[in-house]
């Protein structure tokens, strides 16, 4: 297979994966607003710094309205991480590599992009957002079944779950970046309302509010937070499930090319520290810290696996 | 379809029966199901200069048309005779050149001509073969009288949609199919990639690797490379995915770069070798040229063949065709004014109204005047182009083109096609029945390219 078809599977899966996880933030401070007495516009400032865009938001727009950081977030296409922009992205992807995707995923893709570019031509009034996040969920979802359902267990597959991993990871240790502070055990008030809602709405960020009930017993607790989504591998967004995936996916990939690269240790170095350390480990480290070294280190997988499978060169 | 007294010609008998049951309405319903197939496909062409839409699809007509066996293959031996006669031409004008010797054509039209590559002089491609895949423009104006447009040896498109034009209507219709035994065209990837190759270079061991080179996802036709590359089981490449190594060009895979011994390219010869034509190409492969003349690599079509789509080299067709085969071409050309000769420059200023003309390196509909339906003001500006640079033009009479049914709202409706059968080149000449039918979808208009708004229907050539 060509580099230049690893490379497209693998961003064209990171795109979607992105699109998927905007909406989801989007939500998210959708509920916020709805549910917090007292919420005001400033709380999208957090939203769009989760999203990786609060400076580029701030180029294009003076003030911060809940109206435009949703525009931004969703349909502006002078943003790269919009979801228009990621879907748009995502099929380019697609129609590159269209002979490597079977005819089922190729189509659940296209018909994404016909509807969102559809749905996301005007401004989405308040009252259909949850409508139209719901249709940018349900249509990721439909790719990914298409995907799963259809693909052969080949190179194509592990390239392509590689770039829905690496994007995951890269996304969920971003959520948790941006609200690390209420995570921190000294300024934290156990039981405030503040912090719950706080909590709840990370939780919310990544899909995660009812299944952490689950696993913690319902009680919200910090630690618990930044366990469930950094450690746990039960969790499919938390980082070390990612990396559980990146390194079977690596693995693969070694057995059918017999030829192991540089990106393979990274993978298993990153993976063996997820599974050995504990949450206080984390937490002594200090959690911004922590995440800023793996989002790095995360990047530099990245790289590795491009340059090993001669994406570009 | 129609006789003159209105009665159904032979070929479309069975297909007017099954017609006259079918309830228009469902047909509306039928015709918008297939443009939704089209869309979800993503069976789409890009449009240049129209940066809001680019991607569009070609508008498709439920209706076929069809052709009897006994026309077909009249119209078949026209096409084969013609094909040969286009490879001995261009064998002989690399080579020898005979025939500007017997002065049959004159040298500057050959040498001064900016499709011929003098790189490719003493050059013989593998297997003698310059013109892999042909797609021949035919036009009918009566019952036994047929028409060469153009001869579109360099890169023919469109074949993409004859095949899912097929697939579309056995979808929606399956009954009509066994109600008619319709000639496949469904083997063509088949075909194609076998025809290629057979044709592999001399430096190839094994099995030849074949791949299908495309400027990328922004070129108009990319659909159809992809779809090309994906029914033959082959890569897609771009210039990027290729380098010379040792004397082979190879493709950069994730485990290394592996060698590719026939390239189906879709890239223009001015952009496909950087160190040979176009410095700032970079679409090609720099380097490409002397793995070819080595005899490493087999390129489809050859560089140079483009000359043969010149409107001035066409008009010299029948002697052409006479001159390679021996006998009078059996495939007619439309009378064609060159002018670059003064008697016809006259001649065509003065008929301006009554004349289709033609830029000669255009395609695509680009360019050119179609006199009657142009405003007094267009054919005046033209004329001003047509004194600036005669040699740039030819012109030739409007034709009555035949018309076809089409669905309208209304009904059906008769409209002007043409035809593009399609044909693979390597030891032996093998033409695909059908091909690929455009139709002009304005009333009256005679202008049946896609980036024009036409529209295109699935070719049936009937079993006898």
């Amino acid at each position: 297979m060509l580099g230049r078809t690893a490379n497209g599977l693998y961003w064209m899966f990171r795109y979607i994966e992105r699109a998927e996880n905007i909406a989801r933030l989007v939500d998210a401070g959708l509920r916020v607003s709805l549910t917090r007495a007292g919420s005001s516009d400033e709380d999208w400032d957090g939203v769009l710094q989760s999203a990786g865009v609060r400076d580029a938001y701030a180029s294009v727009h003076d003030t911060m309205t809940a109206a435009n950081a949703i525009d931004y977030l969703l349909r502006d296409t002078s943003n790269p991480s919009s979801v228009m922009s990621c879907i748009e992205s995502g099929r380019n992807n697609a129609r590159m590599v269209r002979t490597a995707l079977t005819r089922e995923t190729w189509e659940a893709t296209n018909e994404c992009w016909i509807e969102l570019k559809q749905l996301l031509s005007r401004k989405v009034k308040a009252a259909d957002l949850p409508e139209v996040i719901d249709v940018i969920k349900r249509r990721a979802g439909l790719i990914r079944g298409a995907f799963h359902g259809s693909m052969l267990r080949n190179d194509l597959y592990n390239f392509s779950r590689i770039g829905t991993f690496i994007e995951r990871a890269d996304n969920t240790s971003r959520i948790l970046d941006v609200k690390y502070y209420v995570l921190l055990p000294a300024v934290s008030q156990v039981g405030s309302s503040l912090d719950n809602f706080q909590w709840e709405s990370i939780l919310r960020s990544v899909s995660a509010h009812r299944s952490y009930g689950w696993v913690y017993d319902g009680e919200y607790k910090p630690s618990s937070i930044a366990d469930f989504l950094i450690l746990n591998v039960r969790m499919p967004r938390s980082l070390a499930y990612c990396y559980e995936k990146i390194v079977s996916n690596l693995h693969y990939l070694e057995e059918e090319y017999g030829e192991r690269h540089k990106a393979h240790d990274t993978a298993a170095t990153i993976k063996a520290m997820l599974k050995r350390g504990s949450i206080s480990d984390v937490m002594d480290q200090g959690l911004h810290e922590f995440l800023e070294d793996f989002i790095n280190r995360n990047n530099q997988l990245s790289a590795e696996i491009s340059e090993g499978y001669r994406f570009y060169r | 379809m129609l006789t003159a007294d209105n009665s159904p010609r032979p070929p479309y008998q069975t297909y007017q029966e099954w017609y006259a049951s079918q309830d228009p309405a469902h047909l509306i319903q039928k015709s918008r199901d297939a443009e939704n197939i089209f869309r979800k496909t993503g069976i789409t062409f890009a449009v240049y200069g129209h940066a809001d839409s680019s991607e569009k699809l070609i508008p498709f007509d439920i209706i076929p048309r069809i052709i009897a066996a006994r026309e077909w293959r009249r119209l078949a031996q026209g096409i084969e005779q013609r094909v040969l006669a286009l490879n001995a031409f261009l064998d002989d004008i690399y080579h020898k050149q005979e025939i500007i010797r017997a002065g049959r054509i004159p040298r500057e039209l050959i040498e001064k001509n900016v499709a011929f590559l003098p790189e490719m002089i003493g050059f013989k491609p593998p297997g003698g073969v310059y013109t892999h895949i042909v797609g021949t423009d035919i036009v009918r104006t009566g019952e036994d009288q047929f028409y060469v447009l153009e001869d579109n040896a360099r890169t023919p498109s469109g074949v993409s949609y004859m095949l899912e034009n097929r697939e579309t209507m056995m979808q929606m219709f399956p009954e009509l199919f066994s109600q008619n035994k319709v000639q496949r065209v469904e083997d063509y990837p088949y075909l194609l990639r076998q025809s290629l190759a057979s044709l592999a270079p001399p430096g190839c061991k094994g099995r030849p690797r074949v791949a299908v080179l495309t400027p990328g996802i922004y070129n108009s036709a990319y659909y159809e490379h992809s779809f090309l590359a994906d029914t033959m089981g082959v890569e897609l490449v771009e210039g990027s995915d290729l380098r010379v190594i040792d004397g082979k060009v190879k493709m950069r895979t994730t485990r290394g770069y592996e060698a590719i011994d026939v390239l189906y390219r879709r890239v223009d010869d001015d952009y496909l070798d950087p160190l040979t034509f176009r410095p700032d190409s970079a679409l090609g492969i720099p380097g490409i040229m002397d793995v070819y003349r080595s005899g490493n690599i087999t390129i489809a079509n050859a560089p140079g063949t483009g000359i043969c789509d010149d409107k001035a080299i066409y008009s010299y067709m029948p002697e052409i065709v006479e001159f390679y085969t021996g006998r009078k071409a059996l495939l007619e050309n439309v009378p064609t004014w060159r002018c670059s000769e003064a008697a016809s420059l006259k001649y065509v200023l003065e008929h301006l109204e009554e004349l289709v003309v033609k830029e000669v390196h255009g395609s695509g509909g680009y360019g050119m005047l179609v006199g009657p339906t142009a405003s007094k003001k267009e054919r005046a500006d033209f004329a001003e182009k047509l004194k600036a640079r005669p040699s740039n033009y030819i012109a030739q009479p409007t034709l009555s083109l035949s018309t076809v049914p089409i669905l309208v709202n209304k009904g059906i409706a008769p409209r002007h096609v043409d035809l593009r059968p399609y044909v693979l080149v390597s030891d032996k000449v093998k033409i695909i029945p059908g091909g690929l039918t455009r139709v002009a979808l304005k009333q009256g208009s005679l202008v049946v390219n896609s980036s024009q708004g036409g529209g295109t229907k699935d070719t049936w050539v009937l079993e006898d």
